[in-house]
């Protein structure tokens, strides 16, 4: 059996993954990182988008992440996410209407709504429905 | 017949206070059980966070972040964590005696003493007290939001980064079961392990920074901050539920032993009555 390296992700709500797996990609504030077993002690910043563990050559598992931290131990990597979401999870209704809801947040030049809220709603909502498509085309 | 009417009203009285404290026990119980879950939910965060922290210790960092130096304590901060009501027993009043405690040790020392409190109980326990309260949120509810409690951090944090305090401490609630809660003191700052050396052998590795270590740390942290000190306010909220059930049981059941022990007197009062008036009935009887 491959060398493999223990991954946990946690979320401020929850654990949402943990086990051995072969490597884990993340969403490096300055570029997507692959983490393979006894790299060296590393700790950045993520940005939203799509944590990916490959757990065999055919097995893997897409987490959605809106940010958060990446730590990573000779043994042990750690993501400590804002909010995580599996993949085939990740609600395309909800998505949408997030985003929808977000358009019209923005458009709405009243002032009643607080514009950094909107826009940062639009970029998640946004990350989401690309990530599903993604998995989507993998999966086919 | 209108035998211990005084008896009679009382009973009815307490019977009412029973009603009460059975309804806020079974309000208590299904809070607990809510405030439990989440208390679970933010808990392996908590965890990782404060493990990476304890990694970060241990590292020989070329970096050294302004929250991990180690000064002289001239001046402690302290937030302490209580509920916003009463009625659950000691739970705050066991809190507040540990807190004097420490604060009294700090004072021998010749250490100033800087307080944030979260909730109504704290808030009104040391402003009676004259103490230096330079923070103070409450009525956060049962779903506290970690946005609820940034403004108390940042006080903190502003006050740490300009050196107007050299150390902060969390005061709060641990929940160990239903039945008993544990206050408990935190050292969040400065973060740095307790012996003053790295001792020889230790490993003398360092993390890869990315973008670089002043904005990773930085952020990490203000994240280890927040989340510890949100730790501590939903875990006091499990504690303050359970207090209050445990509490309000054990008035349920005070309640019905002191309805029993009256019903026991107004018993024998109504029967020494009876008594009484039989025994006038038949003298009066002989007597004619």
């Amino acid at each position: 059996m491959a060398m493999t390296i223990h991954v946990d992700i946690v979320s401020a709500e929850k654990e949402v993954y943990s086990g051995l797996v072969e490597m884990v990609f993340a969403p490096a504030e300055m570029g997507d990182v692959g983490i393979a077993p006894r790299h060296a002690p590393f700790i950045t910043k993520l940005k939203a988008g799509e944590v990916r563990v490959k757990i065999s050559d055919k097995e893997s598992y897409e987490f959605y992440v809106s940010g958060g931290l990446l730590e990573v131990q000779p043994h042990l990597v750690t993501v400590l996410a804002d909010t995580a979401i599996r993949a085939r999870d990740i609600d395309e209704a909800a998505a949408i209407e997030a985003k929808l809801r977000a358009e019209e947040m923005l458009e709405d030049k009243s002032g009643e709504y607080d514009y950094a809220l909107a826009e940062a709603e639009l970029a998640d909502a946004i990350m989401q429905l690309k990530m599903l498509e993604r998995v989507r085309k993998r999966g086919s | 017949m209108a035998v211990g009417k005084e008896i009679r009203s009382k009973i009815s009285s307490i019977k009412n206070t029973q009603k009460i404290t059975r309804a806020m026990e079974m309000v208590a119980a299904s809070k607990m059980r809510k405030t439990k879950e989440r208390m679970q939910a933010s808990r392996p965060y908590a965890r990782k966070i404060s493990q990476i922290i304890h990694h970060l210790t241990d590292a020989n960092p070329e970096y050294r972040h302004p929250l991990m130096v180690k000064r002289d304590v001239k001046r402690i901060g302290i937030i302490v964590i209580s509920s916003d009501r009463g009625l659950c027993g000691g739970l705050n009043a066991n809190l507040f005696r540990k807190v004097l405690v420490e604060m009294q040790s700090w004072y021998r020392a010749g250490i100033e003493v800087d307080i944030c409190t979260i909730g109504n109980k704290a808030s009104a326990f040391f402003s009676d007290l004259h103490a230096n309260m330079i923070g103070e949120v409450s009525k956060l509810g049962d779903t506290p939001n970690q946005s609820d409690i940034i403004g108390v951090i940042k006080i903190m944090l502003d006050a740490y980064t300009q050196g107007s305090i050299d150390e902060l401490h969390v005061f709060s609630n641990e929940f160990v079961n239903t039945m008993s809660q544990k206050p408990i003191k935190e050292k969040l700052l400065p973060v740095a392990s307790d012996d003053l050396e790295p001792a020889s052998g230790k490993s003398y590795w360092d993390y890869l920074y990315e973008p670089n270590a002043s904005d990773v740390l930085n952020h990490l942290l203000m994240r280890y901050v927040e989340s510890m000190v949100y730790q501590g306010l939903v875990e006091n909220n499990a504690c303050e539920q359970a207090a209050r059930m445990v509490a309000m049981k054990s008035a349920s059941d005070n309640a019905g032993n002191i309805i029993k022990e009256l019903q026991l007197v107004y018993n024998k009062a109504r029967q020494a009555a009876i008594t009484q008036e039989i025994s006038e009935i038949v003298a009066g009887a002989a007597a004619v």
